[in-house]
């Protein structure tokens, strides 16, 4: 391969950005396969101790079952209100539409520290608990612009021609909805709740502010363990947790492709 | 309403539509027979789409009222209208299979399961695509999806059948096809249809009334012959076909025919056809194929036809005929369809052009816009 000495030279570097990117994630997955009480390179040996130990563990058994509970029900709530807001914003007109949709995409742009400390007074002067459904709540507000934008991007490409028509045939705005709208919207829908689950499941900034002792998330967990001490045990946790929020968004992803395509077939 | 049939089956009367401050339709009174196959013809943006969209339910009208078999519908919902509409890129349901998307209005209809199964092959055996029922949409080409298009809307005995620019999307030979399927079609069922184009030779071919419009208004309706032989104005005449305008004045009239002097000074006579004055200020309708060009050193004029003299400029040859384009002395030029019965000229020959006063046609001249 003859490249000239300047691509060559960008090339080392990206190669070189892309190893200070993920050293530290291999690393934690290295160790988590480590023996060792206290891991460090070179290993010593392979095994699935600190798997089995987690497995054991009841309170991050509890936090995983936290985790699921809250990410599947942040994801079905989300889509639920998502998909009738995109349906407004795509194939309605009404004032303030821009103004509406800014608002409901901006939870990506403020920080999630501010989100956390907002939605906590905004409890306090309703004088409520914390509770699980403040959790949430706060997780549907995160994750609703990411399922609005996945449903909207779709919507835009589902021609109105398809709905007008099956109203001049017959069927009433709702049956058009699920008869065409639905199907058609499916791939986007079905993303958008893997999408809001991810977010969800490994959302820690803002959760830290939300939740209690009784309704802790993993990644809180982890955060906890490490004030206290660094085990083995979290290289493990960690891994879980790559493994499960970086192949949910592929398989999404995946998915969502392969019903465009059979869609267009 | 009496109590007689009337034979008008749509009215649209006083409609009116707005967007803001811009007017799509303007006033328009229309009245489309039962059984007949009635073209809005115009550019875009005249309006003709929104005026059928109107009939379908899919906007509302400003003002105005749609009156179809006696009803005024226009505050019945889209789905209880029971109009078939066809849409320029066929908007089948991607996920459906044909048979699904035939069966689809029918779903939304008291018909038993195997009377849907006899009406979906039924419908599919009318448009001559029988057996496609398991396919999807995108298996089939354009103008079989348009068929099954067209199979979905006649399925639900629609009483009036909307075609929004329906070809459009085709190929040019397979829109003619299609073209005289669905006149065929229409003929066979009898549907009142109204059929949206921006196409000439769609809206003359295989209309029962053509209803000619430009920035919402209703510029002339009639038969395709009298609106393409007896044109209301010029943008009538110019809109359909390839006219000659010569502007002229009203010198004299006998019984049967008029008297126009054009630019050149020639004076020629156009067939009476409604009321001149001396002096009227006039154009001159001539369609280019009504011309016929003779090389004028051995010209003899006919009794009683009009001629005048001019120069080939250009020509471009299309195959059975030739197009020339003709400089008059007073430099306007004029178009000139010849079939190729005699020779062919060239650049610069000397030719004089005669026409039938029959074929001269009279409309007002316009202030110049």
């Amino acid at each position: 391969m003859k490249l000239p000495s300047g691509w060559s030279l960008i090339r080392a570097y990206t190669i070189l950005i892309y190893v200070w990117m993920f050293t530290p994630i291999v690393a934690v997955v290295l160790l988590s396969f480590n023996p060792q009480q206290f891991g460090s390179f070179p290993m010593e040996g392979f095994s699935f101790r600190w798997y089995f130990r987690l497995a054991g563990n009841a309170t991050i058994l509890g936090a995983f079952k936290n985790s699921i509970v809250l990410g599947s029900l942040t994801a079905v709530l989300t889509t639920a209100v998502g998909i009738p807001a995109a349906m407004a914003f795509v194939r309605y007109d009404f004032r303030g539409k821009d103004t509406l949709n800014t608002l409901l995409l901006a939870p990506i742009m403020i920080p999630e520290v501010v989100l956390g400390v907002a939605l906590l007074l905004f409890i306090r002067w309703l004088q409520q608990p914390k509770s699980f459904v403040l959790l949430l709540i706060g997780h549907v507000v995160l994750t609703l612009p990411y399922v609005l934008l996945v449903v909207q991007a779709r919507l835009v490409g589902i021609k109105k021609e398809y709905e007008e028509a099956a109203q001049t045939l017959g069927a009433s705005p709702f049956q058009t909805f699920w008869s065409v709208t639905f199907p058609l919207l499916a791939p986007a829908i079905f993303a958008g709740m893997l999408f809001s689950f991810t977010i969800s499941f490994d959302d820690v900034t803002a959760t830290l502010f939300w939740a209690t002792a009784h309704n802790q998330t993993v990644p809180v967990k982890i955060f906890g363990m490490l004030r206290n001490s660094i085990s083995p045990e979290i290289n493990a946790l960690g891994t879980v947790m790559i493994v499960l929020t970086v192949s949910i968004p592929l398989f999404a992803g995946y998915i969502s492709r392969r019903f465009a395509r059979a869609a267009e077939k | 309403m009496g109590t007689e049939k009337d034979p008008q089956f749509v009215k649209f009367r006083g409609i009116v539509k707005k967007y803001g401050d811009v007017t799509a339709v303007a006033k328009m009174d229309l009245d489309i027979p039962e059984g007949a196959l009635v073209t809005l013809l115009g550019p875009s943006g005249c309006g003709k789409t929104t005026l059928l969209r109107m009939l379908a339910g899919l906007e509302e009208p400003t003002e105005g009222d749609i009156i179809v078999n006696g009803n005024r519908i226009n505050d019945t919902p889209i789905h209880k209208r029971n109009l078939g509409m066809i849409f320029q890129n066929y908007a089948l349901f991607p996920h459906k299979s044909i048979f699904d998307n035939v069966a689809f209005g029918l779903k939304y209809r008291s018909v038993s399961r195997d009377q849907i199964r006899e009406k979906v092959k039924h419908a599919l055996e009318v448009v001559r695509l029988p057996g496609v029922e398991n396919r999807k949409p995108a298996q089939l080409s354009g103008g079989q999806q348009q068929r099954i298009a067209l199979a979905r809307a006649i399925v639900i005995e629609p009483d009036v059948l909307l075609m929004d620019e329906p070809l459009s999307a085709l190929d040019e030979n397979l829109r003619e096809d299609m073209r005289r399927e669905i006149d065929n079609l229409q003929r066979m069922l009898g549907v009142t249809t109204i059929f949206v184009t921006h196409d000439q030779r769609e809206a003359l071919s295989m209309s029962d009334k053509i209803v000619v419009m430009r920035d919402g208004l209703k510029l002339q309706e009639g038969d395709p012959e009298t609106v393409y032989n007896k044109p209301a104005n010029h943008f009538v005449a110019d809109f359909l076909g390839h006219s000659n305008f010569l502007p002229g004045e009203v010198v004299g009239q006998d019984d049967e025919n008029v008297r126009v002097r054009i630019e050149t000074g020639d004076v020629l006579l156009a067939r009476h056809r409604g009321s001149w004055k001396q002096g009227d200020a006039v154009e001159l309708v001539v369609r280019a194929q009504r011309f016929e060009a003779h090389r004028q050193s051995h010209f003899q004029p006919t009794e009683g036809m009009n001629s005048f003299a001019g120069r080939i400029k250009d020509k471009s040859y299309m195959g059975g005929e030739v197009s020339y384009f003709i400089e008059l002395p007073s430099g306007r030029e004029i178009h000139v369809i010849s079939m190729m019965r005699t020779r062919t000229y060239d650049y610069g020959d000397e030719v004089s052009v005669q026409v039938a006063p029959y074929h001269c046609h009279l409309i007002g001249r316009e202030p110049e816009e």
